[in-house]
């Protein structure tokens, strides 16, 4: 249960880049979370409202966008998705695969804000 | 007001991964082997830790260690009785070690001195496996009474492993352990992982461990 620390670290994150944007407020915050990743959305999102509150990030959503396990099969010679953490094998040909290319992912994709427009 | 979205494509955990790169590039600069043992609580990484420090010790190895528990130094205390130096971090609720702690930790050691550092996770198959410390081998340990379906339960951390090992093999029999469904499960998970099938008590499967750390040790010399 680390995902209050995770989400803290993207309330940090998104803070320090709102300093280029003065006054401006967040709609949205979208994340990219892999399967493997060990971290679990529906707690991302309870600790979201804790870890935003008083920041700038108050009321905004949490988009977590899931990204599942995809592996490189040497016997097929192609990159493949992997349907189940239960085993580790390519789905078309039925062979070990170690060479994981995603679904590690713990990184914030974007953010949507609303600027403020200067009057001249 | 114009809505904006800002592309940011960042780590989440940026800091730690930056403050791990950090310490795996002052490892290798020193020659030291670094290794982070994970496992539940209970499943013997401290008695393995002892015995295998002890070993290398009388091999004339230069061992140390670094072990995390949310409180107490019980652990450092048994894994000093080894000989080796052992320094304890507290994490005072924190479920998992992060670079910073064994990074704040190392101070004062100078790690040129060492041949091998080992890094004793909290006790917790979910949330160390988020977490670089900048070793080179991360050690996944289960006990023969923790049930074969282990890997299976916590696929996260069993696949981020680059070795397994099995402790208190010597209770096996007692607790009906089903050895070859182990070997399948962990080898589903995370597929020709090296396994080693261990007890700390008899120092069954020690000697194969012991010289599996020699070999990585010396693959970085050259």
């Amino acid at each position: 249960m680390h995902e209050l620390s995770i989400v803290s670290s993207v309330v940090d994150s998104v803070t320090e880049t709102l300093k280029a944007y003065p006054g401006a407020t967040v709609r949205e915050v979208r994340l990219r979370v892999g399967v493997l990743a060990s971290v679990v959305e529906d707690a991302l999102q309870f600790c979201y409202g804790i870890a935003s509150e008083g920041t700038p990030l108050e009321g905004s959503t949490l988009v977590v966008k899931v990204l599942p396990v995809i592996a490189h099969c040497s016997s097929c010679a192609q990159d493949v998705e992997i349907p189940s953490l239960q085993s580790f094998r390519c789905p078309r040909c039925g062979e070990p695969v170690s060479d994981l290319r995603q679904g590690r992912e713990l990184e914030i994709e974007s953010i949507e804000i609303d600027e403020v427009t200067e009057t001249v | 007001m114009t809505t904006r979205i800002v592309e940011l494509r960042r780590g989440i955990l940026k800091k730690n991964d930056e403050l791990a790169a950090g310490l795996r590039g002052r490892f290798e600069a020193a020659g030291v082997l670094v290794l982070n043992l994970v496992s539940s609580p209970g499943t013997g990484k401290t008695a393995f830790l002892q015995r295998t420090l002890t070993e290398l010790l009388a091999r004339g190895s230069r061992a140390a260690a670094l072990v995390g528990d949310l409180e107490t130094d019980n652990d450092a205390r048994r894994l000093a009785a080894s000989g080796a130096p052992v320094r304890q971090i507290n994490t005072h609720g924190i479920c998992h070690l992060e670079a910073e702690m064994v990074g704040k930790h190392l101070e004062g050691w100078d790690l040129g001195a060492l041949d091998y550092l080992f890094i004793e996770n909290v006790g917790n198959l979910v949330c160390p496996s988020s977490y670089d410390l900048g070793e080179k081998i991360r050690v996944a340990l289960l006990s023969v009474t923790e049930g074969e379906d282990k890997p299976l339960k916590y696929p996260t951390m069993f696949n981020s492993a680059d070795a397994a090992v099995i402790t208190k093999i010597d209770i096996a029999e007692a607790c009906s352990f089903d050895r070859e469904v182990a070997l399948r499960n962990i080898n589903e998970i995370r597929p020709g992982i090296r396994v080693f099938e261990t007890s700390a008590k008899t120092g069954a499967g020690l000697a194969e461990w012991l010289d599996y750390l020699a070999r990585e040790r010396s693959a970085r010399e050259r």
